[in-house]
């Protein structure tokens, strides 16, 4: 699957294309097939967000996981900071991001 | 320390308010991100994996306790309730948003703060001893030197677009303790017949492509100092390259013009300049020497310790140094405890430190380059209920220079730049090390991690170096023995093919069983290394 991604404008924040607008939980990001670069442009210039691209992933039981690790520590947070990460109650982080 | 004079406070205000413009431009849709990115770096504001980042600027990594009590409260309100303080001295904060740049910058600015020239191919913030002013071994205090260079390199309008960012450090000590060699420009105060000069080195640093600074000057007089390390930027100004931001530094140029041929044009360009009459007049470093002035000491001070309590008597031996005077001594508070995270601190700790600064340090601070704290006036008397403090705000670790004393770059956990994580091999190391013990045996090792090529954890000045790597999308990490930023300044060498995550802690604890097993009398790590050579290291990995 192909997932967009970027930063909110204003937070800063992480977040994922995820159909109608943005989230900020990687598990609602969608398939955008080849229609990311141009949502991308489109949201940049609406002024939500910057730095959008698309990457490579794949669909799991734990929804979208994306092919890089950089990307799946962008979807998770800081592995060392459990606490400020999406799943700051699973046991060891590292797992889910190797 | 030195204060602001009106027109420096007015320079620092007048910038907050034009990015304050220029961030309601941007969300007004006034800017362009293209138009604005070159702005928001100007100010220390990068976009990083998670978030925006603003990196500010600890001059010379030097702090009062409302400063850093500022810098707590920024942790606070504004980021999600720590900083990280840097190899560059300096502080970064992983949480910020972009709609709060400009008050932030504000509040910086309440407290003589920025981040100006945080970023940006200019000259960044100017590094030195973090033991300055009280390190019993100066030819001169180099303070007054590096914010006089501070305030010639600020907006200086010549060098705001140079071929690449610009690095300089100034110390005043044979023992190196600021990475001098390693920066762009290395100034080394030192007093021949009595005056005090400088000699100067010009071409070194880390990234991609590591070199330990030639001297390019034995002895420049303090009067010309400024006209020189001007002369050396103008040569690298005219001829650095810029169709390669990879061989765009100036050790390059050094590098492939020969340092013979770059002396003798920055020789030229210094003549030219001495007849323009450009530097500073001796009253205007006499005036900023003033601010850095001895404080009142008390006399008569008693240099005995109560070495009662095994644990503060172990941290006095490993974090306390010897002061230039008597009663007074050098705290190090290592922001490396075993397990946690390298130069962070949380908003609580950083507002402790700043307490404890007005309560037993002459209300002063210290950032050093190894990520970690310094007190530089404490009563000797005082270092028992200093250590109290400390130990009870987790502040207390006596590991200074020790194996887990590592300096470790933010990594792919908050780097957009890396490759891989390096955070977490640094807890790893830590933590194996503490939990076998033999930290304490091995002593003085410098462990340095960067997460990619660029270097921000001085891998190649470890005297065991980690380099994170991507290979085919995994993590893996080179072994770099041999490195030291200090007096002996040396570039690592890498052993052999690299290691996953838990294979890189075994292979540090290999190389540091075999120097256990070989070293000779007082040889550190390092010595036993430069004796042995590498063969012996590389059959305990891959034999």
């Amino acid at each position: 699957m192909k997932i967009l991604t970027a930063n909110d404008l204003t937070t800063g924040d992480v977040v994922w294309w995820a159909g109608d607008g943005w989230s900020r939980l990687l598990i609602e990001a969608i398939d955008v097939a080849d229609k990311g670069e141009e949502i991308g442009q489109r949201e940049e210039i609406a002024r939500r967000i910057i730095g959008a691209y698309v990457i490579d992933g794949e669909m799991t039981d734990d929804g979208p996981r994306p092919a890089h690790i950089k990307d799946r520590i962008r979807g998770l947070g800081p592995t060392v900071r459990p606490d400020l990460t999406s799943k700051p109650e699973a046991g060891d982080l590292a797992k889910w991001v190797i | 320390m030195y204060q602001y004079d009106n027109y420096d406070q007015a320079m620092v205000d007048a910038r907050v308010e034009e990015f304050r413009d220029q961030v309601k431009r941007r969300l007004e849709g006034k800017l362009t991100e293209e138009q604005f990115r070159p702005l928001r770096l100007m100010n220390g504001l990068y976009l990083q994996l998670h978030a925006y980042m603003l990196r500010v600027a600890v001059p010379y990594g030097t702090l009062s306790g409302k400063q850093m009590r500022m810098l707590g409260h920024i942790a606070r309100k504004y980021d999600k309730g720590y900083g990280h303080f840097t190899t560059r001295q300096n502080i970064q904060y992983n949480w910020i948003k972009l709609s709060d740049a400009p008050d932030i910058l504000a509040d910086l600015a309440s407290v003589e703060m920025h981040a100006i020239q945080t970023s940006g191919n200019c000259i960044r913030n100017i590094s030195s001893d973090q033991y300055a002013g009280v390190a019993a071994d100066e030819a001169a205090d180099p303070r007054p030197w590096a914010e006089l260079l501070r305030q010639w390199s600020s907006f200086h309008p010549e060098f705001s677009y140079l071929p690449r960012k610009f690095k300089i450090a100034v110390i005043a000590s044979e023992e190196d303790r600021a990475a001098m060699r390693l920066h762009d420009i290395g100034i080394e105060l030192v007093k021949r017949d009595g005056v005090v000069g400088a000699k100067v080195f010009a071409g070194g640093g880390m990234g991609r492509t590591p070199m330990v600074a030639p001297e390019i000057r034995d002895f420049v007089t303090e009067d010309e100092l400024i006209a020189y390390v001007e002369a050396c930027l103008r040569v690298y100004n005219r001829y650095g390259r810029r169709d390669n931001k990879y061989k765009a530094r100036i050790k390059i140029l050094v590098h492939e013009l020969g340092v013979d041929e770059y002396r003798r044009q920055v020789e030229e360009e210094f003549a030219h300049m001495n007849t323009l009459g450009l530097n500073p007049p001796r009253e205007e470093l006499a005036r900023i020497a003033t601010y850095f002035a001895d404080p009142a000491y008390e006399s008569g001070l008693s240099d005995e310790i109560d070495r009662t309590d095994p644990d503060f008597a172990l941290w006095l031996d490993r974090n306390v140094v010897a002061h230039k005077q008597a009663g007074y001594a050098i705290a190090n508070i290592s922001l490396k405890p075993i397990g946690g995270i390298p130069g962070d601190a949380s908003a609580e700790q950083i507002e402790l430190m700043a307490d404890l600064a007005e309560r037993y340090s002459l209300d002063e601070l210290r950032v050093t380059h190894a990520q970690n704290i310094v007190l530089p006036y404490v009563k000797k008397a005082d270092l028992y209920a200093l250590w109290q403090e400390l130990n009870e705000a987790g502040l207390g670790e006596a590991n200074l220079d020790l194996v887990t004393d590592i300096i470790a770059c933010p990594g792919l956990d908050y780097c957009s730049l890396a490759n891989a994580r390096s955070i977490p091999v640094a807890q790893k190391i830590a933590s194996r090390f503490a939990d076998n013990g033999k930290d304490a045996d091995i002593g003085e090792l410098k462990l340095k991690i960067s997460g990619c090529i660029n270097a921000c954890g001085h891998h190649h000045a470890g005297h065991i170096g980690i380099l994170g790597v991507d290979r085919k999308g995994t993590e893996n990490y080179q072994l770099l023995l041999g490195g030291s930023g200090a007096e002996d300044c040396s570039l690592g060498t890498i052993t052999g093919p690299g290691f996953d995550e838990n294979g890189i802690v075994d292979a540090v604890e290999k190389v540091t069983d075999l120097y256990l097993d070989q070293r000779q009398d007082g040889e550190r790590f390092l010595d036993t290394y430069r004796r042995l050579g590498m063969a012996p290291f590389k059959e305990a990995l891959y034999g």
